[in-house]
């Protein structure tokens, strides 16, 4: 195995206090490695939410520490999360998030342009990645035109403008129907496969268990279990050949 | 760091296209602005209007200096002085000429009987100081014989005559217009009306040895400061004004002292509290609309400066159409207004005046957005 891409040691995170304190994570230890697919399951308000944002320096832990590409980032200061998020994760949600008034191409160009990547460069890039998604002939379309399953491919590509090593993905199924999340679960699994790239999935829908390489349950802020599946490599490739 | 990080001309695609994608709010937000800026010009317009009308009649006068009794609250409410002053100023150095002026309030007859006010304008034909300007019809020479008079077109129903050759009464003398100006506006209900000094003496029941000012032509590259110093040196018992200070007080008196300018400037920053309320309101209600995409941006990595770049950009173009709406609603307001007895002014200097406001207005109107939109907490895009 590789060296993780993220550590997270000893991670808690409360919400409010006193009495009314909420502990959304107790003590959570986990790596994740390039390469694989990482599935956090579990009952709403388990923390693996809470855990995918600490994660992804969307929300500051209370303490413990997360390593990302070996930098601490817990209790980095707010104005240098942004730089963090930028140049190591793509985030893909549940709601596709896209940006309504932007065709597709657009979309992926966003991501670029914060990086500081314009012009041509950044037009041809985002017509490559759609292309990976299966969307070249939708670069000028915008969301409304699109159908869920288009739309979170779209999101997919817009997460790889940056190149980040680590992808985490919210519910990236949960409003598509079997086909459109197939797709998607697939091109995710050859994100990991391919690329190397560390998927982070968070969901309840079980037709991700198929392409996980770990399946972790989160109850009540902690693991309560983690899953290895030992998943034939040379298969999933004949999938993706 | 490159150029288009440094421009980031993509925030600002974001921001045009935002605008453009929901119709019905760029039209509800253009027609806030566009009331606004109509609001705000019409108001300004009226003020410039009166600051125009109410000194005209100073400043179209080609008399350097004005000799006036002393402490008169404006050209208008003059009182009568010597005519033997005229020979002291005469002996002034820098003096060119001097001439006998005088502007009071007399009763004018209409052919049904009823009674108009009017101001009499009396002046020295041959002096070339303090008549009639901008004349459409007839010559101003004529005005030499006796009981004649000029009077602007805009004023002929008001004072109930057709045109040049009618007859009227005034102060219970016959007198004949014999010419027409355009656009010599009066700021009171009390047209004015033009003729020879000597007529004016009759109508205004002025005596032989009195005038109401002298207007006093410099000589060319004259100091007219010094000039005016020494005339008052001269002359006792009266004040001398240059046309710029006459101009003012006759201004002040008219516009501030009145209310009336106050009361316009009043209702211009209404305009501009209500424009600045309803583009806030609009643009803070597209930032709530788009609140879910500044979420997503701060969440992949988007920093406040791009969120300020999109909003700003937002707001600066609702600015630019607005006013291309606004300015020429405005301007259609104005030109309607031209030739009439309230005339709405909208000069150049103006016109850009307004697009700095509303400019600002609208960047000042995102404040409260911008505020909303940077302390989003991106982790509610995880939150479905």
């Amino acid at each position: 195995m590789t060296q993780p891409v993220i550590e997270i040691r000893d991670l808690y995170k409360t919400y409010g206090a006193g009495d009314a304190a909420v502990h959304a994570l107790r003590g959570v230890d986990l790596d994740v490695h390039a390469g694989e697919i990482l599935v956090l399951m579990g009952p709403s308000g388990s923390g693996k939410t809470t855990l995918v944002s600490a994660m992804g320096c969307i929300l500051q832990a209370t303490s413990g520490s997360i390593r990302v590409a070996g930098r601490e980032i817990v209790g980095v200061r707010e104005r240098d999360l942004p730089d963090i998020r930028l140049k190591n994760f793509g985030f893909i949600f549940q709601g596709f998030n896209l940006f309504p008034a932007l065709n597709a191409q657009e979309n992926v160009e966003v991501a670029m342009n914060l990086q500081g990547i314009g012009g041509k460069r950044a037009r041809l890039r985002a017509v490559e990645l759609l292309q990976l998604v299966g969307l070249g002939d939708k670069l000028r379309a915008i969301p409304a035109n699109l159908s869920g399953g288009q739309k979170q491919r779209v999101a997919i590509a817009r997460a790889l403008a940056g190149d980040p090593p680590i992808i985490l993905a919210d519910e990236p199924t949960a409003a598509l129907d079997s086909e459109s999340g197939k797709i998607v679960l697939e091109l995710l699994a050859k994100l990991a496969r391919e690329r190397k790239r560390a998927v982070v999935v968070v969901t309840h829908d079980p037709r991700v268990d198929e392409y996980a390489d770990r399946v972790i349950h989160i109850a009540d802020g902690r693991i309560a279990s983690s899953e290895n599946r030992n998943l034939q490599p040379n298969a999933l490739e004949a999938q993706f050949a | 760091m490159n150029v288009v990080h440094l421009l980031n001309l993509f925030m600002f695609r974001i921001a045009w296209r935002n605008l453009f994608h929901d119709k019905v709010r760029l039209i509800v937000t253009l027609t806030g602005i566009v009331f606004a800026l109509v609001l705000i010009a019409v108001q300004f317009g009226l003020f410039l209007g009166f600051l125009e009308t109410s000194s005209n009649i100073v400043a179209r006068n080609e008399a350097d200096l004005f000799i006036a009794a002393p402490e008169i609250p404006h050209v208008n409410g003059g009182a009568p002085i010597p005519e033997s002053r005229r020979f002291r100023a005469l002996a002034v150095p820098g003096v060119a000429e001097v001439a006998k002026y005088s502007l009071l309030f007399v009763v004018w007859k209409l052919p049904t009987g009823a009674q108009e006010s009017v101001q009499v304008v009396g002046f020295e034909p041959g002096s070339g100081l303090g008549g009639p300007y901008d004349i459409v019809a007839g010559d101003v020479n004529e005005l030499r014989n006796d009981d004649t008079v000029f009077v602007d077109e805009i004023y002929l129903p008001k004072l109930g005559i057709q045109g040049i050759g009618d007859s009227v009464e005034i102060f219970g003398r016959r007198a004949r217009v014999v010419g027409l100006t355009r656009g010599i506006l009066s700021f009171t209900t009390a047209p004015y009306v033009f003729t020879s000094f000597k007529n004016a003496q009759n109508y205004q029941r002025l005596g032989n040895d009195e005038t109401m000012f002298l207007l006093v032509k410099t000589k060319p590259g004259a100091n007219v400061a010094r000039v005016q110093a020494d005339l008052k040196r001269s002359i006792s018992g009266v004040d001398v004004y240059t046309r710029e200070e006459l101009r003012q007080k006759t201004m002040n008196y008219w516009v501030f002292s009145t209310g009336a300018g106050t009361t316009t400037l009043m209702g211009a920053v209404l305009g501009l509290i209500v424009g600045i309320v309803v583009v806030a309101q609009t643009i803070y209600s597209a930032t709530i609309d788009h609140i879910r995409e500044f979420g997503t941006l701060k969440a992949i990595g988007a920093r406040n400066s791009h969120i300020y770049r999109v909003i700003l950009s937002q707001s600066a173009l609702s600015a630019v159409f607005g006013y291309a709406f606004g300015i020429s609603a405005a301007k259609l307001v104005s030109l309607a207004t031209e030739g009439s007895n309230v005339p709405i002014l909208l000069p150049l200097e103006t016109a850009i005046g307004i697009f700095a406001m509303t400019i600002l207005m609208c960047l000042t109107a995102s404040a409260i957005s911008i505020r909303k939109a940077t302390s989003i907490d991106p982790a509610m895009v995880f939150r479905g």
